[in-house]
């Protein structure tokens, strides 16, 4: 799949994602700059499509990340427990500091997300299991411990409600000022792009990039804390959106090989482009009412997920 | 000597199940309440027994028959399964057509539905000569996830107000546990019991491994998909009647494996049995009446089973 495409595919999605919605408009309303029409489109429109846009080239791009240095293609923000930490440092803020700041809280949260891929990282180490299969049953088994814990936190300080929310992603909720918080990810990922090929060459492992003369934990470090910080945002601002991380990547793979330099543009124009896809959808099938993101997304990526595994087995 | 150990620790589990049996029911009645008390307390006691059993003995089958100690129907994505048969029930037929509004037909439906899946389980996963554990487990979770989201999609699709008549049957849980097909499913219950009792002899064969098992003289593989269909009824029953518990089964299952020095299926499918009734009247118990409704019982099971199936993993992962 060719990059020209995915751009094509992307700049079709993000207009047919201004014009679908509840209120209808033409394009010709829009061209001739009818006031409800522009308010429409500033105040809910393009917040979505850019949050939509964000969101799924920082998910797509946390997964390469993480696959990369975990050296295992089933690895993801979901298969590793980051999305679901990240969700329980939600919940600590919103119960140790609810009048602070949305800052101070994404600072918390990242610091969750952060403790959790370390944790992760450091099983992974203790275990020195080569078995690909292996990774993301802890991984998702480790989100579903931290799940619990988030659960029942939530019953005690009577905060099921507000965590519920964040387990099922959506779009609906985003207007403007409630998602700029999402514009931090594109410095992030500026970052990814400039590491591409230090993460390339930690993805041979340890050893062999040491050798190579690259200092392996600063790069883990670095990848690590841009994993934290993007899935923090994206939970912050849209909620859980599962599997995403997973399938891009592994998508973007088949085509483009596995050094980051190449797979890196890729996946950060595929990301997107399922994400909107995927968006488009749940706002058709029930019209005028919607489907949260995350359930689209949840349905499609688990099967996709089956897929990729089954045939990895079968190879 | 040792099944004689056995027996006594036997006993003493059957003491103390029935102890949490009898402080369910008696705590808290009085001469003026007793009588309505009694009426709510009873079925859903019974409930809780007859979901307690069917997930205890449907594990410990499930376990001996893909032969290990982590994979549980409820990891494979069964109890999810069920949800998403009922959801697509409703969407399909509608809110008033008979499968729906009938309990008795809706559970049918459902339980033809888990058999007609556990016959494609088997085809896809244990034909293979080679299956490797962690695959299948991988497999489960996902499908798991599924067939969690597949439900939610379709429950999200209906019609709002056809659905919020029929949240409550279809969302059981142990505080709102589904009646209506209380006696259908002990009926069900039972027969399977006493069919899954036949086998125990064959189930202690079995635990030996495929290949001895055919040594022996067992039809492997006919007495194994007998047993899967065995393993969906009991856990269409469990999840109609309370909803998905996905770490119960594999708890108690384990703990009876420890506790009993012997594994003689007889003793162990009621070791399990036993456990898993103290477990959830003890927990349901205490959840009400002690944390007065602060804590769902099955998120506490969820958290204690999955740091277990960590544990589990990690050890298995060493060996």
């Amino acid at each position: 799949m060719h990059n020209t495409v995915l751009i094509i595919l992307l700049i079709s999605l993000s207009a047919a994602s201004l014009l679908i919605g509840v209120s209808k408009f033409s394009l010709s309303e829009l061209v001739s700059g009818d006031d409800l029409v522009t308010q429409i489109i500033i105040l809910s429109r393009i917040p979505r499509l850019a949050s939509i846009v964000m969101a799924g080239a920082a998910l797509s791009i946390s997964g390469l990340i993480m696959q990369s240095l975990t050296r295992n293609r089933f690895v993801s923000p979901t298969t590793a427990g980051t999305m679901e930490f990240a969700r329980f440092g939600m919940l600590i803020s919103l119960i140790a500091i609810p009048h602070f700041s949305p800052l101070m809280k994404m600072a918390v949260i990242f610091a969750f997300s952060l403790a959790g891929s370390f944790l992760f990282m450091g099983m992974l180490k203790r275990i020195k299991v080569k078995n690909t299969v292996f990774v993301p049953l802890l991984g998702l088994m480790l989100g579903n411990v931290i799940g619990s814990l988030t659960t029942f936190l939530a019953y005690r300080y009577d905060l099921v409600q507000n965590v519920s929310t964040w387990l099922m992603g959506n779009f609906a909720m985003i207007t403007q000022g409630r998602y700029e918080l999402l514009y931090l990810s594109i410095p992030l990922l500026v970052v990814a792009f400039l590491y591409a090929n230090k993460f390339t060459i930690a993805g041979m492992g340890e050893d062999f990039a040491v050798g190579l003369g690259l200092n392996y934990q600063q790069v883990v470090t670095v990848g690590l804390s841009l994993v934290s910080l993007l899935s923090a945002l994206v939970v912050i601002t849209v909620g859980r959106i599962p599997f995403l991380g997973l399938i891009v990547p592994n998508i973007a793979a088949m085509y483009r090989g596995d050094n980051l330099r190449n797979s890196l543009s890729t996946t950060a124009l595929a990301g997107p482009v399922f994400l909107l896809a995927a968006d488009i959808l749940g706002r058709v099938v029930i019209a005028p009412y919607e489907i949260p993101i995350g359930l689209t997304v949840g349905v499609c990526g688990s099967l996709i997920f089956l897929y990729l595994v089954l045939k990895g087995e079968r190879k | 000597m040792r099944p004689n150990s056995d027996r006594t620790k036997l006993l003493v589990m059957t003491g103390l199940a029935a102890l949490a049996l009898i402080l369910y029911i008696v705590v808290g009645l009085n001469s003026r309440n007793w009588q309505y008390a009694l009426s709510l307390r009873v079925p859903k006691l019974i409930a809780i027994v007859l979901t307690g059993c069917a997930i205890a003995v449907s594990t410990v089958v499930f376990q001996t028959v893909t032969n290990n100690r982590i994979l549980t129907p409820s990891i494979m994505g069964l109890d999810s399964l069920y949800l998403l048969i009922q959801s697509l029930a409703l969407y399909v037929f509608g809110a008033n057509s008979q499968i729906v509004v009938n309990p008795k037909l809706n559970f049918a439906l459902a339980v033809v539905g888990m058999i007609g899946f556990a016959v494609l389980l088997y085809r896809l996963l244990f034909r293979r000569e080679d299956h490797d554990l962690l695959f299948l487990l991988l497999v489960g979770v996902i499908m798991g996830t599924f067939f969690d989201s597949g439900s939610s999609f379709v429950q999200m699709v209906i019609d709002p107000n056809e659905f919020a008549t029929l949240q409550n049957r279809m969302l059981a849980s142990f505080n709102n546990v589904n009646t209506d097909i209380l006696w259908i499913a002990g009926a069900v219950l039972a027969v399977v019991l006493v069919y899954t009792s036949r086998y125990t002899h064959i189930l202690d064969v079995l635990a030996l491994g495929r290949e001895h098992a055919i040594n022996l003289g067992i039809r492997y593989e006919a007495v194994v998909r007998r047993l899967l269909i065995l393993v969906a009824i009991m856990v269409s029953v469990s999840t109609g009647l309370v909803g998905p518990i996905m770490f119960l089964g594999l708890l108690v299952a384990n703990m009876a494996r420890e506790i009993l020095t012997a594994h003689y299926h007889k003793y162990l499918l009621i070791a399990a049995c036993l456990i898993s009734v103290l477990a959830l009247t003890g927990g349901q118990f205490l959840a009400e009446r002690v944390f007065n409704f602060a804590t769902p019982i099955s998120v506490v099971i969820n958290l204690v089973g999955g740091l277990y199936f960590i544990l589990l993993l990690l050890k298995e992962s060493r060996a």
